[in-house]
C-alpha cells in the first residue's frame, strides 16, 4: 500500500499485462487480485481472446449430494473472468470496480472445471458493460450467463 | 411470543415457516456440511421465518484491490447466495431442495478489508414453486449497506424434504 502512496500514477499492472499480451502468461495478472488467486482462476488466450478457467476443488462445493459447485462460486468466477478481461484489455491503473452483477443459472455446475468467456458490449470512458457465459464440458450448454457493469479508472 | 407472519400467504400449508429452534439445528448442520460455507466460516447470527442473518469473517483472501484496501465482490456474492438460500429454507415448513434461478447484486459502496460482512436475507414472497428473496449486506453500519440483492429460487418439484446427512 505504501508503494501506491509513493507513486500514485504508477500502473501496478503494466508488467503483468505485458507478460499476458506477449507470452499468454496470465499468472502475474491473476496474482494482482488476491481473491482471483484464492479461487484459483487461470486464463489463457483463445483465438486472441482471454478465456477463464477454474479448476475444481472440494472446498468450492455447495451441494454435496448432487454434487454441485456453490452458486456463489460460479458467480464469483464469472465476475473475475470479466474483471480480469478488462484488466488485460485496458490500460486501467486500478482493478475495475463492480457496479452491478446479474446472473441466470441454467444448469447445476458439476464438480469439474468451469470455463468462462467474456464479451464487452460497451466500453465507455468511465463504464464498461460485460456479458459473461460460463460452461463446463460443452460450450454449447452453458451452466450460467451473466451481465455486469464496471467503473473504470484509466490514466488521465 | 406470537410469531409474525406476512400478508396471508403463510396460511397456506406450503408456506408455514419452520420454528427458530428447528432453523438453528438446520443452520448448524448446513454450515458444517456444505464445504464452501464451512470454508468461508459462515455463521448464523439470527434466523426466523421472516429472515436470516449470516456473518462472514474477514479473510486476507477476500481482498479484491490491495491498493485501495477493498474487498472483492465475489465473496459478497457467495455470502448473499448462501443467506438468500437460507431465507427460503427458513420460510418453508421443512427444509427442501432449492435451486437459484437468478441473482442480482448492486454494489452500493466499497466493502473494506479487516471487517466482517453481515447479510440479512428475507423471503418476501413464497409460492408453491418459486421463492423471491431480497438481501442487504453491511459491515459496521446496517444503515450504510455495501450491497443489496434480489434473487429468485425454484422450490423442489419432488416435494421431498431435505435431510441433513452425516458428514462424509
Amino acid at each position: 500500500m505504501s508503494d501506491a502512496a509513493a507513486a500514485p500514477l504508477a500502473d501496478p499492472f503494466r508488467e503483468a499485462r505485458r507478460l499476458a499480451r506477449e507470452s499468454g502468461d496470465f499468472s502475474v495478472l491473476v496474482a494482482t487480485v488476491p481473491y482471483a488467486r484464492y479461487l484459483g482462476v487461470q486464463l489463457s488466450l483463445h483465438e486472441g481472446r482471454p478465456r477463464a478457467m477454474l479448476p475444481f476443488r472440494q472446498e468450492l462445493v455447495g451441494n454435496p449430494r448432487l454434487p454441485a459447485l456453490h452458486g456463489g462460486i460460479t458467480a464469483a468466477f464469472m465476475e473475475n473472468a470479466a474483471m480480469l478481461h478488462l484488466l488485460y484489455q485496458l490500460e486501467t491503473t486500478r482493478v475495475p470496480k463492480s457496479i452491478d452483477f446479474s446472473i441466470d443459472y441454467l444448469l447445476p455446475a458439476r464438480t469439474e472445471e468451469l470455463y468462462a468467456d467474456c464479451e464487452i458490449g460497451r466500453m465507455g470512458s468511465r463504464v464498461a458493460q460485460a456479458t459473461i457465459r460460463c460452461w463446463q464440458k460443452s460450450q454449447e450448454r452453458p451452466v450460467a450467463v451473466a451481465r455486469a457493469h464496471f467503473l473504470l479508472m484509466t490514466p488521465e | 411470543m406470537p410469531r409474525r407472519r406476512g400478508r396471508g400467504v403463510a396460511n397456506r400449508p406450503y408456506n408455514r415457516g419452520m420454528s427458530t429452534q428447528n432453523l438453528e439445528t438446520i443452520a448448524a448442520a448446513f454450515l458444517g456440511y456444505i464445504p464452501h460455507m464451512r470454508e468461508c466460516g459462515l455463521s448464523l447470527v439470527r434466523g426466523s421465518p421472516e429472515g436470516v442473518e449470516l456473518r462472514m469473517p474477514f479473510r486476507e483472501d477476500w481482498v479484491g484491490d490491495p491498493i485501495r484496501g477493498v474487498l472483492h465482490t465475489g465473496p459478497i456474492t457467495v455470502l448473499v447466495d448462501s443467506a438468500s438460500g437460507f431465507a427460503v429454507l427458513a420460510a418453508t415448513p421443512v427444509p427442501e431442495t432449492i435451486a437459484t434461478l437468478d441473482l442480482r447484486m448492486d454494489y452500493l459502496r466499497p466493502a473494506l478489508r479487516d471487517k466482517d460482512l453481515h447479510c440479512r436475507a428475507e423471503c418476501f414472497r413464497l409460492t408453491s414453486q418459486i421463492a423471491f428473496v431480497r438481501a442487504t449486506v453491511w459491515q459496521d453500519d446496517r444503515e450504510q449497506p455495501v450491497a443489496i440483492s434480489q434473487s429468485a429460487f425454484m422450490r423442489s418439484s419432488t416435494g421431498k424434504p431435505w435431510k441433513p446427512e452425516a458428514r462424509a
